[in-house]
């Protein structure tokens, strides 16, 4: 029987419950040994000019083994930004000097390296900075107008334009228009473990960085890149990794900081950030406001549809400048929409810097379109269901271009949707929902679909490719060396299942290593949903290459036709055809050469998942609080190699969607100043604020890896946020309440059924 | 983050917190569950340089009768509080918002006497405690003295205690199986109060209401009691709930809400009191 | 100042600062960096560790406060290399992905089991509001802990030579 398609327990998990991971912070490597604790001096002001920095104090401080301010830089030059189209005039300083200007609350005035944790904060503490404010600009509407400009030497707060205006008659023959305004908020991608680096230079001039992140070959480049080092000076290691979600993609400045730090004292140096610096340092998601029309005939044909994008990108452009990129290309979702068209214009702000966060552009779209065409439901006095049924792309299984430019590889949107209402009993809640309104009930109940695809596998800095390494050692145990970098999706174990496929050896006995650049000089990591179509499918290729070259191997120690052979999964090696236990084993194999494949998979094209997704919410409409009481979902995958994993994918994704409907947002005050930078300010979504999730199978396979599987670990995200805030505005839909922006919380549903109250919809 | 350095005192008997408090004057503080404590000296909003840690005074731990009232240790944890039988019995709204307050780790730790000497305006206790008329008995280097509740929050974080002191004890009236009932509105079920609301019918036959959040300090809902005891319907009574408040505006709430919320919550946890509905959120349920 | 605890069954001795959290004394001076940090509010319960037999977060109680006390961090619930039902749960149900809340959910969630030896879903939630997941969307713990408490109320207790768990 194939172990591919069982819910194999992972492998990991032993260590991880009883001694626990080990992450940058645990870490007792003796190379660490002596090391200083560097603690940042941070701004206090989002926006303004730096007129001193005195560190007089700090240095006299107890444990105090250095103080560095911008006049201790040298000549370090300034990070320019990561993509090369975008003017160097936003380039982030690695300390803001005096008579420069700070940009957000967070950025990096001074560092101090102390020799114990507990005094790095009295000494960062006796830094006195000094800056002259400036007026903040929060938000792109701010930004917009150019009233204050962050980057005087650029001269304009836009960083980026992509895409023309529709033309003025786009909607010329559309019955019906239905225009809104809407807001993707920022979120905090908040991963339990917060950003943490260690450096040490050893004796051979190299140094060895330790850091959490998402992809160590990524973040070893951008940081020998930044600090003008030779990359073959530079080992980068990943420990175990408590959870990126977007945010550890590549490496941040503090991590190259801190080997710069261990240079210049010649000792050592560890950083572990605190929650409250990481929610105002850390990259931050979403953050767009977004107009969306659509416009169609009365019987529930959308005829054009438009979604002009402002990004927020924070203060200094990131990798979240360019994530609108995607939301265009994904603005027509699963819809046969005749004319599409979609714009974005990018702007800085005084907020922290704007990344990736689980769907990075993607989710932008699809909540965009989904929250139009329940617009466009309300205003024809269609069931959300119905106009979305009546505007699918049909079912395909061969690669289909969309009006937004997409090469789509597979999908039944028709089929998820109805999959998921039948699960959810959709006719019998919208009856309970008629009965709850005729009663006139204090809980009323709302009914949210949405339904989604998105893009994963996109060349995020690596093409489509990954590689792998595979080999069996003579005492039947095997490695797989792999360029994925695993943070909680448990690749340890799923790529041990695609190698025992081929192999038979058992799982227990197949390690699986990543995130160390010397011994993995190549690899794109995890995220944009890669891992498994590319780095699982690498590791399938290297196991089904190795088996070819085993196979030539004992065909010579058996004197066979190698034709004659293959593998005995009961006997773990190659047997002759027919005759089981006649062969050699994988031990014998190994014995005398080495066995071991390397090899290269390229993915023809990335692959789009798509799902429905059903959320039930319960709202108070007295005070507008609103409940999840049931999310039921379809998420296909493509093929599924470990359901238990995949299901795990799924939750997650789902959960933080909610998370982004109805309770996170990350707030300033009009001078900029972080409202949220703790947990206890900051909502994350906590489990009785979740209902058990309802999860439906659909697999509809890609024919763009042999494996058949497309990304999970973001479409949860992509379908829940819009299904969570339809559900909330459904529910108060009876009361004349047409939209709620994200979050949906309780002072704003009540408000608008206020507003709503008074005549006026909102 | 970590608090900045200070000495620790251990103390054992109420006797000993006294002449510590006394030796060590005004930059020394109690140190009881430490769960506002230490939150705010971590993130170096309060830097106390002695803690004088109470947790070991046994004497301050218990939940008994005394004649008409239930006499409550100000060592108490909410825990304990929760689980106190001679509470659920005697004055069952104390356990009940014990049991809402924080999370279960929160309330392994904090105490009765330190979430009222915390004086923060969002407590739950410190309302129900209002509600129910509550006295304070704190000691000093001249003894005890007893101050009624009413006179007790003086301000944001500002109380009646003079220097010197500490809260021994907290005394209610038994209410019995008398109705009461706790309407406590947050976002997550776990957080702070964004407002919420106490009313309980005490042995002289009034109705106490008090409100979490809608001020500088937890606030007796004096118009709703008046207009209660003038034989006012709960409606009528709890549509006067905002008044006299101060409500602050934050991320949560602004006062035009904050004042809906506290009628609403008002009317509701009076309706429950009353034995007229369940407790009607899910946050919120009520004997 | 001077500080004893038995940690884990053992008695240990240690001169640390007053101020010294007992989160980082457990990290730092005992090595037991299975108990995380995640946030500096008292929010996350990543830092969960049971102290005489209630779980407590442990960013939050000074290790002097811990004087005399029985501590039990995750490193001291498997006996005889055997796991404990809650740990065994979590692994069969897939209860943690990235693992940095793992830690203080296990202990937590034999908190709730202690209080409560057959929860509901709703309960299990309710038990584990003080801890917070960024992967699991808690799906699965809540799972974890109801395949938990099948095991009966060895669920609910730490290894005997130490101590009753109550909640
Ligand atoms: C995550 C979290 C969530 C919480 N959620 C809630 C909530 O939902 N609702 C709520 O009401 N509370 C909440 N709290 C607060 C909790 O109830 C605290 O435990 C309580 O407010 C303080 O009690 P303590 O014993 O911990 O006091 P400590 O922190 O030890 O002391 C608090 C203050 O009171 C003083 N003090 C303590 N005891 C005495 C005494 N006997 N005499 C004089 N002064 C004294 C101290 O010097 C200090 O100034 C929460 C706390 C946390 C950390
Ligand atoms: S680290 Fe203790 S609660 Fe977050
Ligand atoms: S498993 Fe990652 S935070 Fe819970």
């Amino acid at each position: 029987m194939s172990i591919l398609g069982t819910r194999v327990v992972r492998t990991e998990d032993p260590l991880f419950l009883t001694r626990g991971a080990v992450y940058t912070d645990d870490l007792t490597d003796p190379r660490l040994a002596g090391a200083v604790h560097a603690t940042f001096v941070r701004s206090t002001v989002a926006h303004g000019t730096v007129t001193s920095v005195d560190t007089s104090a700090a240095a006299e401080a107890p444990g105090v083994v250095g103080v560095y301010t911008a006049a201790e830089l040298g000549d370090l030059p300034p990070v320019a930004p990561p993509l090369p189209f975008l003017d160097a005039g936003f380039s982030r300083p690695w300390l803001v000097g005096v008579g420069e200007r700070v940009h957000f609350v967070g950025d990096l005035v001074a560092v101090v390296l102390t020799e114990e944790r507990y005094q790095g904060e009295d000494a960062a503490e006796m830094v006195v900075v000094d800056i002259d404010p400036l007026p903040a600009v929060v938000g792109t509407a701010a930004a917009k107008t150019d009233g204050t400009i962050l980057f005087p030497a650029v001269g304009t707060n836009k960083v980026a334009a992509f895409g023309e205006p529709a033309p003025e008659d786009f909607f010329a023959d559309c019955e019906v228009v239905v225009r809104r305004e809407i807001v993707n908020q920022r979120v905090a991608a908040a991963p339990l473990e917060t950003r943490a680096a260690s450096a040490a230079w050893g004796e051979d001039g190299r140094v060895t960085i330790w850091c959490t992140n998402q992809g160590a070959q990524q973040a070893k480049g951008q940081i020998a890149g930044w600090l003008g080092l030779d990359p073959a000076l530079v080992h980068l290691i990943t420990p175990d990794v408590g959870g990126g979600f977007g945010a550890k993609i590549g490496a941040d400045q503090e991590y190259a900081f801190v080997a710069w730090l261990a240079q210049q004292s010649g000792r050592p140096v560890r950083w572990t950030e605190s929650r409250s610096e990481n929610m105002t340092g850390m990259l931050q998601g979403r953050a767009q406001d977004q107009v969306v029309t659509i416009g169609g005939s009365r019987d529930g044909r959308v005829q054009a549809y438009s979604l002009e994008v402002s990004q927020d990108c924070g203060a200094y452009p990131r990798i979240g400048t360019v994530l609108p990129t995607l939301t265009m290309l994904m603005a027509a979702a699963v819809y046969d929409i005749p004319k599409v068209h979609a714009q974005a214009t990018c702007y800085v702000t005084n907020g922290t810097s704007i990344g990736a966060y689980r769907g990075a552009g993607r989710p932008e779209a699809t909540a965009a379109v989904e929250r139009a065409m329940d617009l466009f439901a309300a205003e024809i006095g269609m069931d959300p269901a119905d106009v979305r049924r009546k505007n699918f792309i049909p079912t395909f299984t061969e690669p289909t271009q969309t009006s937004s430019g997409a090469t789509y590889d597979s999908g039944d949107y028709e089929a998820a949707l109805d999959r998921v209402l039948q699960a959810a009993g959709y006719d019998e809640l919208r009856a309970e929902q008629a009965r709850r309104r005729e009663r006139g009930d204090t809980r009323q109940l709302g009914i949210g679909v949405s339904a989604y695809v998105e893009i994963t596998g996109a060349d995020s800095g690596h093409g489509t490719s990954e590689n792998a390494e595979l080999e069996v050692h003579a005492d039947g145990t095997a490695t797989v060396l792999t360029g994925t970098s695993p943070h909680g999706q448990g690749h340890a174990t799923t790529w041990a299942m695609l190698a025992s496929e081929q192999l038979g050896i058992p799982v227990e006995k197949i390690t699986v290593l990543h995130g160390d650049t010397d011994r993995i000089p190549d690899g794109g990591g995890t995220m944009g949903s890669r891992s498994l179509q590319q780095g699982g499918a690498a590791v399938h290729q290297a196991a089904v290459e190795l088996v070819e070259v085993a196979r030539k191997r004992a065909a010579e120690l058996l004197e066979a036709n190698p034709d004659d052979l293959e593998v005995d999964l009961a006997n773990a090696g190659l047997s002759v055809k027919g005759t089981p236990g006649v062969g050699v084993t994988w031990a014998q194999l190994a014995a005398d050469e080495q066995l071991i494949v390397q090899t290269t998979f390229t993915a023809n094209a990335p692959t789009f998942p798509f799902g429905a997704h059903v959320a039930v919410v319960e709202t108070d409409v007295e005070s507008g609080k609103a409940v999840v009481t049931r999310l039921v979902t379809v998420d296909d995958a493509g093929t599924i190699i470990n359901p238990l994993l995949a299901e795990g994918q799924r939750h997650g994704g789902i959960a933080q969607g909610v998370g982004q409907a109805l309770l996170e947002e990350i707030l300033y005050d009009e001078d900029g100043n972080p409202q949220t930078s703790t947990f206890a300010d900051y909502p994350f979504v906590s489990a009785t604020e979740l209902p058990s999730f309802e999860l439906v199978e659909m697999a509809t396979p890609t024919p763009m890896n042999p494996l058949g599987a497309k990304g999970i670990g973001e479409a949860g995200t992509i379908g829940s946020t819009p299904a969570v805030q339809s559900a909330v505005v459904d529910s108060v839909a009876h009361l004349g309440v047409r939209h709620v922006d994200m979050p949906a919380t309780s002072m704003r549903v009540w408000r608008a059924i206020q507003e709503a109250q008074k005549g006026s919809t909102n | 983050m970590i608090p900045s350095q200070f000495d620790y005192v251990r103390v054992s008997t109420v006797d000993e917190a006294v002449a510590a408090l006394a030796e060590h004057g005004e930059d020394a503080k109690i140190l009881a569950g430490g769960h506002s404590l230490l939150p705010i000296m971590k993130l170096r909003l309060a830097v106390p340089t002695v803690l004088i840690d109470i947790s070991g005074a046994q004497e301050l731990n218990y939940v008994r009768v005394d004649g008409d009232q239930v006499a409550i240790g100000a060592g108490t944890r909410h825990h304990d509080l929760e689980k106190s039988e001679v509470a659920q019995a005697e004055v069952p709204l104390l356990p009940h918002v014990a049991s809402r307050v924080g999370d279960p780790q929160v309330r392994h730790r904090g105490t009765l006497g330190g979430t009222v000497a915390h004086c923060d305006p969002a407590s739950d206790l410190p309302t129900a405690l209002l509600a129910l008329g509550a006295t304070v008995v704190v000691a000093g280097p001249n003894g005890r003295r007893e101050i009624p509740i009413t006179a007790f929050f003086l301000g944001f974080f500002e109380t009646a205690m003079e220097e010197g002191e500490l809260i021994v004890e907290l005394r209610v009236p038994r209410t019995g199986s008398a109705g009461w009932g706790y309407e406590k509105f947050t976002r997550r079920e776990n957080d702070w109060p964004i407002v919420a609301a106490a009313a309980v019918h005490l042995p002289d036959g009034s109705v106490g209401v008090a409100l979490a959040n809608m001020g500088g300090v937890v606030l007796r809902a004096e118009a709703v009691e008046a207009a209660l005891a003038e034989g006012k319907s709960i409606e009528e009574a709890a549509a006067l709930a905002a008044e006299g408040t101060s409500p602050s505006s934050d991320m949560h709430a602004d006062v035009e809400y904050r004042s809906h919320l506290a009628r609403l919550l008002t009317q509701r946890a009076l309706k429950v009191a009353a034995g007229e509905t369940e407790a009607s959120t899910a946050e919120s349920t009520a004997a | 100042m001077q500080v004893s605890m038995t940690v884990n069954g053992q008695q240990r001795t240690d001169e640390v600062e007053p101020r010294m959290l007992l989160a980082h004394h457990l990290r730092d001076n005992l090595g037991l960096t299975a108990t995380n940090i995640g946030c500096d509010s008292t929010s996350c319960g990543a830092c969960t560790v049971i102290v005489d037999g209630l779980t407590v977060k442990s960013c939050t109680v000074l290790a002097l406060q811990a004087e005399g006390s029985e501590v039990t961090t995750l490193e001291g619930l498997s006996t005889d290399g055997e796991m404990h039902p809650v740990q065994a749960a979590f692994r069969s149900e897939h209860g943690l992905q990235c693992g940095f809340c793992t830690s203080g959910m296990v202990m937590a969630s034999i908190g709730v089991l202690a209080d409560n030896p057959n929860p509901t879903d709703r309960e299990v939630r309710e038990g584990l509001e003080g801890n917070l997941c960024r992967c699991t969307g808690y799906h699965n713990i809540v799972q974890a802990v109801l395949k938990a408490a099948e095991a009966g109320p060895a669920a609910g207790q730490v290894p005997s030579s130490q101590q009753e768990v109550s909640a």
